[in-house]
């Protein structure tokens, strides 16, 4: 299996009913979880990999129920441990095209040593982040991504600390892909879900999710059909950062600051704007997106960052051929009575 | 003057040698040296080192002494002996860490150069211990080791510092020559370990020789010692330690099993020794994978484990708890995985150089719910690498945890390793699902071993979910069903006790009933059976029955239990194998014997205590 190559040709057409499983589907209804669970059901059948080829990993959470729902192969893990389990299944066998689904409090919390190392070490490995800013399996606590000042169960007067924004704990552990998208855009959510399977490496994809119960409307004014045009930036590799509901704003680099402006205002033209480019190494911009939040600056959607890097898995496996041509020793007899030994 | 011809050699059974000096004073090589010698001369030997917490704790002080001890004979050697015969001793210092190993007639050299100034104030004398009454009785031998060391190379115009590095070859020198062994051996080994440096060979070799013809030309050394080659089976032996051979055993069972090794590990004293030993070893396509911590090692083996690799991770006392949670994931998803932990002195950081059997207990229960894993627990250094092997076969044929005991000593400690061929090795057949087999339920179960399948990702028409979630029997499905949790738990319990139909009996040293049986289990062995063996010699009834298996316990042990008016339970720690006996086997009377000083037990103060019992003291 593992030295196995696939074989293209021979790769059955595959639909969406080829992945949907057996068990009930226990989210609550409006959750976010359901739309997303849509949006990959709709991309696996699209990435000419064998259904046998598939393998789900979740930690604990709501989100993490996923494994359940896909009719792939899967492991609902422990809590925050996801990104280790998938590491081992994938470096264990890199033929597989393997799937982390994680929430906020799974990977970001109890989960943060595995999530930023497996980020650092670019293990070609999907990760889907789906962040609600909030515990909602535990039933309302506040996460590590809550904005300050929420009110939650363990924040009555108001959360006091300073949240983590994904994209920034990514870059800085060294990842080389990170694409955000939202629960309300399934169009979106199956681009970026393809594109983040073509990655070679870890790849992040963060959704913006609501949780209905504990969170609701969390993400609103990105979502709702009144603000969201004036708060979503759509980047697209090459293009022009452009948003609005009228298609007029953007954004510029002003000294080493983003600014939104307005396009025709103040003799600014499209041509002012900055070009999306996710493939420069340098973290500087991407950071700077990552961190851009409503109301001043519109919320960058789509893939930040995507810069080519070695795979940790490819690496192993290049050693391991270098390893076999060079030695000497090509079975445990052989290992037995290396070095120093003596007859008796 | 040749003292070869003045004294004529004397013959002895078995020798227990001492090196101890500063930590870095390299008195471990100079101790794997004399054993490469040892191997040589045929004869049998095991060693073992000991060695501080601190890479470098300050010269010349007691906390910073490193020691090691080789008991070599023409006699079977089980341990790495009691009390020293020669103490070879590089400071006052190590004399003050060390003299108490030391017979009291024992033979002691020291480096005079050392024993200066403020030398031994800084090790806690109040005044020179060669002058002084500290050392009446034995018999001592002073060396100015650092003094001769650098004379030997004076002529090669070295940076003192360098010159003064070899000294622990003159006194390996001297020692060879007491015990009448030849120097190409050792020559070799620099001649090959440094062959990109010919100045440090050439250094290497001098001081060595010079260290032997010291020894030759003084009167000091007055007798030299020979021990004769030990009657071994005939075979391709070799020297090993327990780490080395925990890794190779694991080697061994993925070759066999035809699988994948996939380690999943976070470094920790003293069991970093199979990690770094198995990132060697990729021309067998072992992937070892260096986690971020604890925790990570075993998930990504449980990863590796559902993906079909034989999956292991490697930890000693605190890492075992910090994995806990996912030994209950493996144990629920019915993965096999084999966990070593190589126990070192606990609680929390503890005495992590030193050894102690004191994790047995959370190995057996240390988890949250009822979650029984299969517990063993490795006899010897060589026998690490049967035990590694062994562990693979139970958990991959069995489908479930095995948590597999080793410790510090036998870890670090060495012994003579009779090579087997590894196709002569028991087989072992994972219980591996075809491509679309029908008849596939991921918790259908096995009759007689009540394992489920292992059903590999890729493999087509298989697909299945499993995780933390309690199953539903057979189908797999997540339940809460209040009897499915219950018929489930006592599957689980069932599925580990039923591997004791597929182990060996419980096998008695010495007769298998009558007044006293010394029960021991793990890294005790080899000085359990010196004890029991030495007190059947001088004509006292005792056996020995020694555990290898835990949980579950061989299927005869009450049977074993049952035939001796006394039993007394031996461990290294404060009295765990015995609960778990009184748990298991509540009919019977046990009495106890505990150290728990991060020391191995002495064969002395065994014979001893069960001397006293015998008598009715």
């Amino acid at each position: 299996m593992a030295e196995e190559q696939i074989d293209l040709k021979n790769i059955p057409q595959l639909s969406k009913e080829d992945f949907v499983s057996d068990q009930m589907v226990k989210w609550c209804p409006g959750c976010g979880d359901h739309a997303i669970l849509k949006s990959m059901e709709k991309v696996f059948p699209m990435l000419g990999v064998r259904k046998e080829d598939f393998v789900v990993v979740s930690g604990i959470g709501c989100s993490s129920r996923f494994p359940y729902y896909m009719n792939t192969y899967g492991i609902h893990g422990i809590h925050g441990r996801a990104a280790a389990i998938a590491s081992g299944v994938k470096i264990a066998n890199p033929e597989l095209s393997v799937w982390m689904i994680t929430g906020d409090g799974d990977s970001m919390a109890i989960g943060g040593n595995h999530f930023i190392h497996v980020v650092r070490r670019n293990i070609d490995i999907n990760l889907i982040l789906f962040n609600n800013k909030i515990y909602g399996l535990t039933k309302g606590q506040y996460s590590p991504t809550t904005p300050r000042g929420s009110m939650t169960k363990t924040s009555p007067q108001g959360s006091f600390e300073e949240p983590f924004n994904p994209g920034e704990l990514i870059i800085g552990a060294q990842g080389k892909y990170y694409a955000r998208g939202i629960d309300t855009n399934p169009k979106m959510m199956v681009e970026l879900f393809k594109e983040a399977a073509s990655f070679k490496g870890t790849s992040v994809v963060e959704i913006l999710q609501n949780c209905v119960i504990f969170n609701n409307k969390v993400h609103e004014l990105v979502t709702s059909r009144e603000t969201k045009d004036d708060h979503q930036l759509h980047l697209m590799a090459g293009e022009p950062m452009i948003y609005g509901k009228n298609q007029d704003k953007g954004i510029v680099l002003k000294e080493t600051k983003l600014e939104t402006v307005t396009i025709g205002k103040n003799g600014v033209t499209k041509d002012d704007l900055l070009i999306h480019n996710p493939n420069n190494p340098n973290p500087g911009i991407h950071i700077m997106l990552s961190r851009m939040t409503p109301p001043k600056f519109p919320v960058a959607l789509g893939v930040i960052r995507s810069v080519a890097q070695d795979t940790y898995e490819q690496l192993m496996t290049d050693s391991i051929k270098m390893a076999k041509e060079k030695s000497s020793l090509k079975n445990i007899d052989d290992l037995l009575r290396s070095g120093s030994t003596w007859e008796i | 003057m040749d003292i070869k011809k003045k004294n004529p050699i004397v013959e002895l059974d078995d020798v227990v040698l001492r090196f101890a000096g500063d930590s870095g004073d390299g008195m471990q090589l100079t101790g794997s040296l004399f054993s490469d010698s040892a191997a040589f001369a045929g004869n049998d030997f095991a060693t073992f080192p000991d060695y501080p917490a601190e890479i470098r704790a300050p010269q010349g002080t007691v906390a910073g002494v490193s020691g090691f001890q080789i008991h070599f004979g023409h006699t079977s050697i089980h341990t790495s002996g009691d009390l020293a015969d020669v103490l070879v001793a590089m400071n006052p210092a190590s004399l003050k860490a060390t003299l108490k190993w030391a017979k009291p007639n024992a033979t002691i050299i020291v480096d005079t150069d050392t024993f200066i100034g403020k030398g031994f104030a800084k090790a806690g004398y109040d005044s020179n211990p060669l002058e002084d009454d500290t050392l009446d009785g034995f018999n001592l031998i002073k060396v100015p080791i650092s003094t001769m060391a650098k004379k030997a190379v004076e002529d090669m115009e070295l940076d003192n510092k360098v010159a003064l590095k070899s000294k622990n070859m003159f006194a390996l020198g001297v020692v060879l020559f007491m015990f009448n062994r030849e120097l190409e051996k050792t020559n070799a080994f620099f001649e090959e370990k440094f062959k990109k440096n010919p100045l440090i060979v050439e250094v290497n070799k001098r001081v060595l020789r010079a260290g032997s013809n010291y020894a030759e030309t003084i009167e000091a050394i007055g007798q030299i010692y020979n021990v004769q080659p030990a009657k071994l089976d005939k075979g391709t032996y070799r020297n090993i330690t327990g780490n080395i051979a925990t890794a190779w055993g694991f080697l061994a069972a993925a070759e066999r099993a035809e699988l994948q090794l996939f380690l999943g590990s976070y470094p920790i004293t003293p069991a970093s020794e199979i990690l770094q030993e198995l990132t060697k070893h990729k021309q067998f396509g072992v992937k070892a994978f260096q986690a971020e911590d604890e925790i990570a090692g075993i998930c990504s083996a449980i990863g590796a484990s559902y993906s079909g690799s034989l999956a292991i991770t490697t930890t000693s006392g605190p890492g075992l708890s910090l994995k806990s949670e996912a030994i209950g994931l493996a144990v629920m998803t019915e993965l096999p995985i084999v966990i070593v932990n190589v126990q070192r002195g606990g609680p929390s950081t503890g005495l992590p150089t030193k050894s102690e059997q004191s994790d047995l207990m959370q190995a057996l229960y240390g988890r949250n719910g009822e979650a029984p894993v299969i517990v063993m627990a490795a006899t010897t250094s060589a026998d690490c690498f049967y035990s590694a092997y062994e562990a693979s076969k139970l958990a991959v044929e069995h489908m479930t945890p095995v948590i597999l005991l080793t410790d510090g000593a036998l870890a670090n400690g060495s012994e003579v390793f009779r090579i087997p061929v590894v196709t002569q090795l028991a087989d072992i057949n994972p219980p591996i699902v075809e491509p679309n087999d029908t008849d596939y339920k991921p918790y259908k179960r096995d009759d007689d071993k009540l394992n489920r399948k292992w059903a590999i990702p890729g493999t087509e028409g298989l697909r299945h979910r499993i995780g933390g979630l309690e199953k539903e029997n057979v189908s797999g499905n997540v339940s809460h069903d209040p009897l499915n949790h219950q018929l489930m738990t006592q599957i689980r319990e069932d599925k580990v006790q039923r591997v004791a139909n597929y182990l060996p009996d419980q096998t008695v040293v010495g007769d298998e009933e009558g007044e006293l049986l010394v029960v021991s289990w793990g890294g005790t062995f080899g000085v359990m059976l010196t004890a029991v063996e030495k007190m059947n010699v001088d004509g006292h009834k005792v056996s020995l029955a020694h555990f290898k298996y835990i949980s579950p316990l061989p299927n005869n042990t009450g049977e074993v239990l049952k035939k001796f008016k006394k039993i007394i339970v031996c461990e290294l720690n404060n009295g765990q194998f015995v609960k778990f006996l009184k748990i298991n086997y509540p009919e019977f009377k046990y009495q106890q014997y505990n150290k728990i000083q991060g020391l191995p037990f002495m064969v002395s103060e065994l014979e001893e205590h069960f001397s006293s019992i015998l008598s009715g003291k």
